[in-house]
Formats: structure tokens, C-alpha cells, sequence
């Protein structure tokens, strides 16, 4: 089953095409390792999918649905640049928010064992302005998972993570594969990116110059694919 | 609005239960909840309103002749000014509260309406920006001798609060990722705020002068809850492009 669908997608800042009539297609259960340069539209087409900005040409489809559907939102998961939680707010507050915001049956237990998931449950009570940034980064998976989401969009979810948090998040991200949830995430660690994707798209300028599975070659030098279809 | 076949089954199963669960109403009270709660945990647009709001009532104080019975018919205009600028000071944190970790992306990215969104945060703000005018208020009586019967006088408040809160808090929305978006709210606000504060300052001279706001005099008072109503209509139509354009 076709989980997230891009098709023919253009997205412009002005006259510049950020995006150029971009398809890509990714099954369920399936991990997805957006790669390119910076610049090359990696973010501009995360944020598309997840509905955060409307594709100038071409559609988006998650499970055959818009990503502004309410239904559809339901079904995503995002990390991105930014932890998206507030710092005024303790890490069970945050939490609480947000299953709230989703609908979850009982937020504040959900918001308390995803705190445990994430091994903040000594710290539910305090400030995120109080946290470290690895705390606060755990945090920020917590709530991307907490509604336990059939699509998760990580923009650069490994980087400047520290290595508790890249263990939590590997973890987190290999259950919810096995679970039959649907990954694409834009990164810089290739290495990381490559042991849990199943497949792989270079993207150069804004255009796809490769998608595919993930192959041997990729596994064993992360530089390759950059090399034999990118800016190399 | 109905779930298509394609969507997994393992996802659904919570959203059906969140259905029965949360009305907009609930949801709503969510937003409005959250953004109160951050506000006074810092109290940093509270206090700033309420501080510019008392300064400037006293520095009027100075400016007029208080035993000038013609100071009575301005009264309306001097507090109105006052309230409209104060309370941009509260409307510019209003979506910016949201910039610092990228917290508004996750909030469009929620299974919840703009207007979901958008009535939370101006609900949040009408209660703050209300706050700041009845404290502000006793401080205008003492300093400028002018009493304003109070049930008539918090009916106007209520409703000139409402048009500055919901044009202010789309606006805050509109401008929250330009730069000079403290510049830019004022710039763009004042000019939609118009028919609201010149309803709300002729209730209030009116008040001031002994006139009761309703009977023959009703008419402000209909323009007020017109453009009230307008004003409203007209955001939540809106501001579902203004968030995701």
C-alpha cells in the first residue's frame, strides 16, 4: 500500500523553483532517506508533505488523502528543525497539549508513559526552559511519537542529537518499521540514515536525481550514491 | 468527515474515540488554555501593556484641564487610544509566542481547524488584553474624577475588546514571520480598527456624559456589535490561508 504519494510536485519562493516536479512514492512500512546538499529542497518538500505549505503544481497524497485533511493530520508525525514544544511549559504539560490537540483518549497518561519512553519521567514536572538540549530533544521525539503516528517526516532528526537521544530515536524508529509505519526523513548522517532506510532519494536543485532501495554500494560507502547520480 | 478506506486501520481506532471526545468548543478551550497559562508563567506581554497603559493615563492626566467639563467628552478617545495601543502590546506576542521552537508548525500540523486555532489564541488574548483594561480602568477614575456606571461601561468594553482582539490576533497571524512585525502589526491593524474604536469611544464619551449606551442612542451600539460580528465572520474564513497560505 502506497503510504505517501508525490506527484509531479513544483513548489516556488517567488520564481525560484525550490521543488521541480518531483514524484516519489513511499510504501508502508518503509524508510525513506531524502539526501542531497543544502539547499537542494530536502525541507521545502518535508514541509510540503506535511501539509505545512501547499505544493505550487502537483499533488500530495497520504493515504490517497490531502495533507490538510483533519483525518490525514492524524495519521502524521514531525520533527523538525525546531523541537516544537513550549518553553514556558513543563514536559508533561507540553505532552498533555498535544495529545490533547490529537485526541488521544487520556492525555495525561499517554503524555506520562511517553515521558518514560523517552526516560524523562524524573524531570515530567520541570520547565522545558530549564532542560538540557539533549533533554529537550528527547522530548520533541516524544511528541512527534506520542500520538503514535502511521507516517513520521523527520527533518534532519539525527543531527546535534546526543548519543542517549540517537539511541531512543533508532529505537523508537526501528518499532515503529516493524509496526508497519511509514519513515522519510532528510539527513546529512548518512551512515545513520542508511542502516535504518529501505530506500533512498538524492535530491539536486530540487529535482529527483535518484530514487531507489537502498543498495549495498550505499551501505558500504554513504558517499557513493552522491557520487554516481548527485553533486559527487 | 468520514475516514476513507486507505487510511490504517491501527490509526484510526484513536481518531474515531477523539471524535466523541472533542468538540471544537473543548479544543478551543485547549489553545486558550495553553496560551494563558504560558503568558502568565512569564507575565512578559501582561506587564508591558499594563505598565505603557498606567503610564500613559497619567501623562494624559498632565495634558488636560480636568475641571474643564468639556475634558468629559474626550474621555472616550483618550481611553480607547490608550486600550488600542495597549493591547497590540499583547496581540504582537500572540503568534510570535510561538516562533522560538518552531511551536506554530506543530500546531498546523495538529488535527485541528485554523479556526480552531485561531479562536483559542483570541480568546486568550480578549481575556489578557480585558484584564489589562479593568485594571487600567479604576486608575483612569481616580486620576481623571470620571466614573462610568459599570455594567453599561463593561458592556462596551466587552464588545470594543472583542473587535480589537480578533482583528489584532489574525493580523498577529499574518505578520508573525515578517521582521518588523512589531511595526507591521499596529501599521495594519489600526486602519481595520477604525469603525470598532470610534463605536466604542462614542459609547464611552456617552457614558461619561451621563447618556445611557442603549434607547435612543442604541445606534453605536449596533455598529459595534456589527462590525463585531463581521470582523469574526471574516477571520475564521481567513485564516486557515493565512496559516498555511
Amino acid at each position: 500500500m502506497t503510504a505517501v504519494s508525490v506527484d509531479g510536485v513544483w513548489k516556488f519562493y517567488g520564481d525560484y523553483p525550490a521543488l521541480r516536479d518531483v514524484r516519489l512514492d513511499a510504501d508502508a512500512g518503509t524508510c525513506l532517506a531524502l539526501i542531497g546538499r543544502n539547499g537542494a529542497g530536502k525541507t521545502t518538500l518535508l514541509r510540503t508533505i506535511a501539509g505545512f505549505s501547499k505544493p505550487g503544481k502537483g499533488a500530495i497524497r497520504i493515504f490517497g488523502q490531502e495533507p490538510r485533511e483533519t483525518e490525514t493530520r492524524r495519521h502524521i508525525g514531525v520533527i523538525g528543525h525546531g523541537i516544537a514544544v513550549y518553553d514556558e511549559l513543563s514536559a508533561h504539560e507540553n505532552l498533555t497539549l498535544y495529545a490533547r490537540l490529537y485526541g488521544l483518549p487520556d492525555p495525561r497518561r499517554a503524555a506520562l508513559e511517553w515521558l518514560e519512553q523517552t526516560g524523562l519521567e524524573r524531570v515530567r514536572d520541570g520547565l522545558v526552559r530549564e532542560f538540557s538540549r539533549g533533554m529537550r530533544q528527547r522530548l520533541a521525539v516524544a511528541r512527534a511519537f506520542l500520538h503514535d503516528p502511521s507516517v513520521l517526516l523527520l527533518d534532519e532528526p539525527f543531527t546535534a542529537l546526543d548519543d542517549r537521544a540517537i539511541a531512543v530515536l533508532q529505537r523508537l524508529l526501528r518499532e515503529a518499521l516493524a509496526n508497519g509505519k511509514t519513515v522519510i526523513m532528510s539527513t546529512h548522517q548518512l551512515r545513520e540514515a542508511l542502516e535504518l532506510s529501505s530506500h533512498v532519494a538524492l535530491l539536486n536543485r530540487g529535482a529527483v536525481a535518484f530514487h531507489g532501495a537502498c543498495t549495498a554500494e550505499m551501505l558500504a560507502d554513504p558517499g557513493w550514491v552522491y557520487a554516481r547520480y548527485g553533486e559527487g | 468527515m468520514a475516514v476513507t478506506r486507505e487510511l490504517p486501520d491501527v490509526a484510526v481506532k484513536p481518531a474515531t474515540a477523539e471524535r466523541r471526545r472533542s468538540s471544537f468548543a473543548r479544543l478551543v478551550f485547549v489553545v486558550m488554555a495553553k496560551d494563558l497559562r504560558a503568558e502568565l508563567r512569564t507575565k512578559e506581554a501582561v506587564n508591558a501593556s499594563l505598565a505603557f497603559a498606567v503610564v500613559i493615563l497619567v501623562l494624559f492626566n498632565f495634558a488636560f484641564d480636568l475641571d474643564d467639563p468639556a475634558t468629559r467628552t474626550i474621555v472616550g478617545g483618550l481611553l480607547w487610544l490608550v486600550f488600542a495601543f495597549a493591547g497590540t502590546l499583547v496581540l504582537n506576542r500572540s503568534f510570535a509566542r510561538e516562533l522560538p521552537n518552531d511551536c506554530l508548525d506543530a500546531l498546523v500540523a495538529a488535527p485541528v481547524s485554523g479556526a480552531t486555532l485561531f479562536l483559542g489564541k483570541a480568546l486568550a488574548n480578549y481575556l489578557l488584553v480585558l484584564a489589562v483594561e479593568l485594571v487600567s480602568l479604576p486608575v483612569f477614575g481616580i486620576f481623571y474624577n470620571v466614573w462610568f456606571p459599570f455594567g453599561q461601561m463593561l458592556v462596551v468594553l466587552a464588545l470594543g475588546t472583542w473587535g480589537i482582539t480578533v482583528i489584532g490576533t489574525v493580523f498577529s497571524a499574518l505578520t508573525v514571520n515578517i521582521r518588523l512585525r512589531e511595526v507591521m502589526l499596529p501599521m495594519l491593524t489600526y486602519p481595520m480598527l477604525v469603525p470598532a474604536l470610534m463605536g466604542s469611544m462614542v459609547l464611552t464619551a456617552q457614558l461619561a456624559t451621563g447618556i445611557p449606551i442603549w434607547g435612543e442612542s442604541a445606534t453605536w451600539l449596533k455598529v459595534l456589535v456589527g462590525f463585531d460580528v463581521l470582523y469574526t465572520a471574516a477571520a475564521l474564513a481567513l485564516v486557515e490561508t493565512v496559516l498555511v497560505g
